[in-house]
């Protein structure tokens, strides 16, 4: 096994135990350290596919940013009302029955598709690629987003505001 | 670099001016609806969102007039474009005529309402044009965000607010196949440029399983926001609790932006596996029109039906995008501008005739109403009359070019059952009218005056209906001319 196979096997293994540990945790604190953790598989696949710009955002806005806003979220509320709640559907088999039956055909899928030649990043610096691409063909979606974001926050205010 | 490749030239800016002046006209609301004071009336606010509407409306042409795409092939002005920029605009300036009366009516006139009107129809303005998945993506989020905050916007109103979680949390899980289907398309091509798409598939990879998967994916998210069956079960609550001008407005205008770029996306993009996707189309058609069909019979509360029968009416336009073809993009489009009329005609009778905090909405209550407000029940038959598909309304022309399109295409069965489908649907509309001609009003108390925009709307509605019903070029010749697409 090469470094690189040892490395991305490791991520893999964070990001998925990650992932199922913070769907399965009762306690909230738990569940968003856990997803940290798979956060943190996925920046360290970033890093191996040399998209260092990714891995270095990924740490700093979804780990440092997002993720401690959760953690304030979830301190805000009262955590003992959601601790002593039972999940009360029983819908966990048609879950897991679904979930089996897209993996399988997504397996199928994976084994007949055609995909297009894997490619290695350019030795240019990633951070510039990144700048340019996002300001010269996509800078109209870039300058939209904030419309996007403005429309979120109006709206989420709005709604969320104290009657008058 | 070169530089010059950096800045967007004029004729960019010009390609994308409604919805320039859209955001522009909405960002420049939200600052004044800071500046004027709590207690003031806040109407002429909806008058300043009315004229960036009607600006919005005459950029149409300006950009029509300079076809292309613009921004890197970001955005593409084209006439497909304009029609559903014009399509959607004449849907917000019939909200916004709707609801400054509603509003002060039900003591909510803010002006955020109408700002996020704007902001929605500048995300349905991208949708229509857009040539880029990722361009899609964003103006169907920018729509549907301030649709689910426009759903809850009567925040006292418990249906309301239960409809616009609702929205919420399911229009979340479409966008996210959506989003899922384009990250496949990405990873299989290596494009999210709809021709580079289509080029990709059709050189040499057209077989590809995954690249059929994705499209799967993005149909359930596309079928998800045009409430195709078995994607359809969010409208009704929402449609039913929502503000009733907002239900007309969602209704109408976003959903013919979502099929816009349906048809763009699948005629475009994935036209090289259309035979793939006939089948499923097929039944999602017909299971679309039955479900909204049989479901709306049983109704008794007047919002509830017209969302069925909303559901039942996207089921036709499937219908015109099984076809895969121009003559069935153009049926479909001068569907999508009928309905528009005749759906939020009877919308803004509903908003009127509703009164205070919604409580008039059942069957019963428009009992005997052609004796009380003969003007409105009048004008609510045209409408009732044109979804129920009668000659001489625009309804008629739009389901017969459907219909002949189908069979054009071999769609025989299709045809067949769709025709069986829009006899059930004229009993339910039927019932109305018998309601409103045939029986004595329940109380004789005085009505109200109709507000002159929902006034103007209704005419305006009632008007279009009928010249479409006699002269059906004006608007199908525009469509037949321009139901190709840039490839």
């Amino acid at each position: 096994m090469t470094l690189e196979a040892f490395f991305f096997y490791a991520f893999t293994t964070l990001a998925l135990g990650g992932a199922t540990l913070a769907i399965t945790r009762r306690s909230a604190v738990h569940a968003a350290i856990s997803l940290m953790v798979s956060l943190l598989g996925v920046a360290g696949l970033y890093l191996l596919l040399n998209a260092e710009f990714l891995f270095v955002s990924q740490i700093i806005l979804y780990i440092g940013g997002i993720l401690l806003l959760f953690l304030f979220v979830i301190m805000l509320v009262n955590l003992d009302a959601g601790r002593g709640l039972r999940q009360f559907h029983q819908r966990w088999p048609l879950g897991a029955a679904v979930t089996a039956i897209a993996g399988v055909a997504f397996a199928i899928l994976w084994s007949r598709a055609k995909l297009p030649p894997s490619q290695t990043m350019p030795d240019v610096g990633n951070v510039e690629l990144v700048a340019d691409t996002l300001l010269q063909d996509y800078l109209v979606p870039f300058e939209v987003v904030s419309l996007l974001l403005l429309v979120a926050v109006v709206g989420s205010v709005l709604l969320a505001r104290k009657r008058a | 670099m070169n530089p010059a490749a950096f800045y967007p030239t004029a004729t960019d800016y010009l390609r994308f001016l409604p919805e320039l002046i859209l955001t522009i006209g909405g960002v420049l609301l939200l600052v004044l609806e800071a500046l004027t004071g709590d207690n003031k009336d806040k109407s002429s606010l909806g008058y300043l969102a009315i004229a960036v509407v009607l600006g919005a409306m005459f950029a149409v042409p300006v950009a029509l007039a300079n076809p292309g795409t613009s921004f890197n092939g970001m955005i593409v002005s084209d006439g497909f474009a304009a029609f559903f920029r014009m399509v959607t605009l004449l849907v917000g300036l019939f909200t916004l005529l709707c609801s400054t009366s509603y509003l002060s009516r039900e003591k909510a006139n803010t002006g955020e309402f109408y700002l996020l009107v704007l902001f929605s129809l500048a995300g349905q303005g991208i949708m229509a044009a857009s040539n880029e998945l990722i361009m899609v993506f964003l103006g169907l989020e920018i729509a549907s965000i301030s649709s689910y905050v426009l759903a809850g916007f009567l925040r006292d109103d418990k249906r309301g607010s239960e409809a616009a979680l609702k929205y919420f949390l399911l229009g979340s899980f479409a966008t996210a196949f959506l989003l899922y289907g384009i990250s496949w398309i990405y990873g299989v091509t290596g494009a999210t440029n709809l021709v580079a798409i289509r080029e990709s598939l059709a050189a040499g990879t057209s077989g590809n399983s995954m690249a059929v998967a994705a499209a799967a994916l993005m149909l359930i998210g596309l079928a998800f926001k045009v409430s195709a069956a078995p994607f359809q079960a969010w409208a009704p609550d929402v449609y039913q609790g929502a503000p009733a001008p907002v239900s007309g407005f969602l209704s109408a205008g976003p959903k013919a932006a979502a099929f816009a770029i349906f048809l763009r996306i699948f005629q475009t993009s994935f036209e090289s596996f259309s035979s793939r996707y006939e089948p499923v189309l097929w039944i999602l058609a017909l299971a679309t029109m039955l479900v909204g069909n049989f479901s709306a019979l049983w109704q008794s509360n007047v919002k509830r039906m017209l969302a069925y029968s909303s559901i039942a009416h996207a089921g036709y336009v499937l219908v015109a995008v099984t076809t895969n073809s121009n003559v069935g993009t153009a049926a479909a489009m001068f569907y999508l501008a009928a309905y528009a009329l005749m759906n939020f005609g009877a919308f803004a009778a509903v908003t009127h005739l509703a009164g205070r905090g919604e409580s008039h909405v059942t069957i019963d209550d428009l009992k005997g109403l052609a004796s009380k407000q003969p003007v409105v029940a009048g004008l609510l038959t045209v409408c009732l009359l044109s979804l129920t598909g009668v000659p001489l309304t625009a309804g008629f022309f739009g389901k017969f070019y459907i219909f002949k399109a189908a069979i054009d295409n071999h769609l025989y069965w299709l045809s067949a059952l769709g025709l069986l489908n829009s006899a059930i649907a004229a009993y339910y509309y039927l019932r109305i009218l018998a309601a409103m001609y045939m029986h004595e009003p329940k109380t004789t108390d005085h009505p109200e005056p109709v507000p002159g925009g929902i006034q103007l709307t209704m005419w305006f509605s009632a008007a279009g209906i009928l010249t479409l019903g006699v002269f059906p070029g004006l608007v199908l010749d525009y469509a037949n001319r321009f139901a190709t697409f840039v490839k």
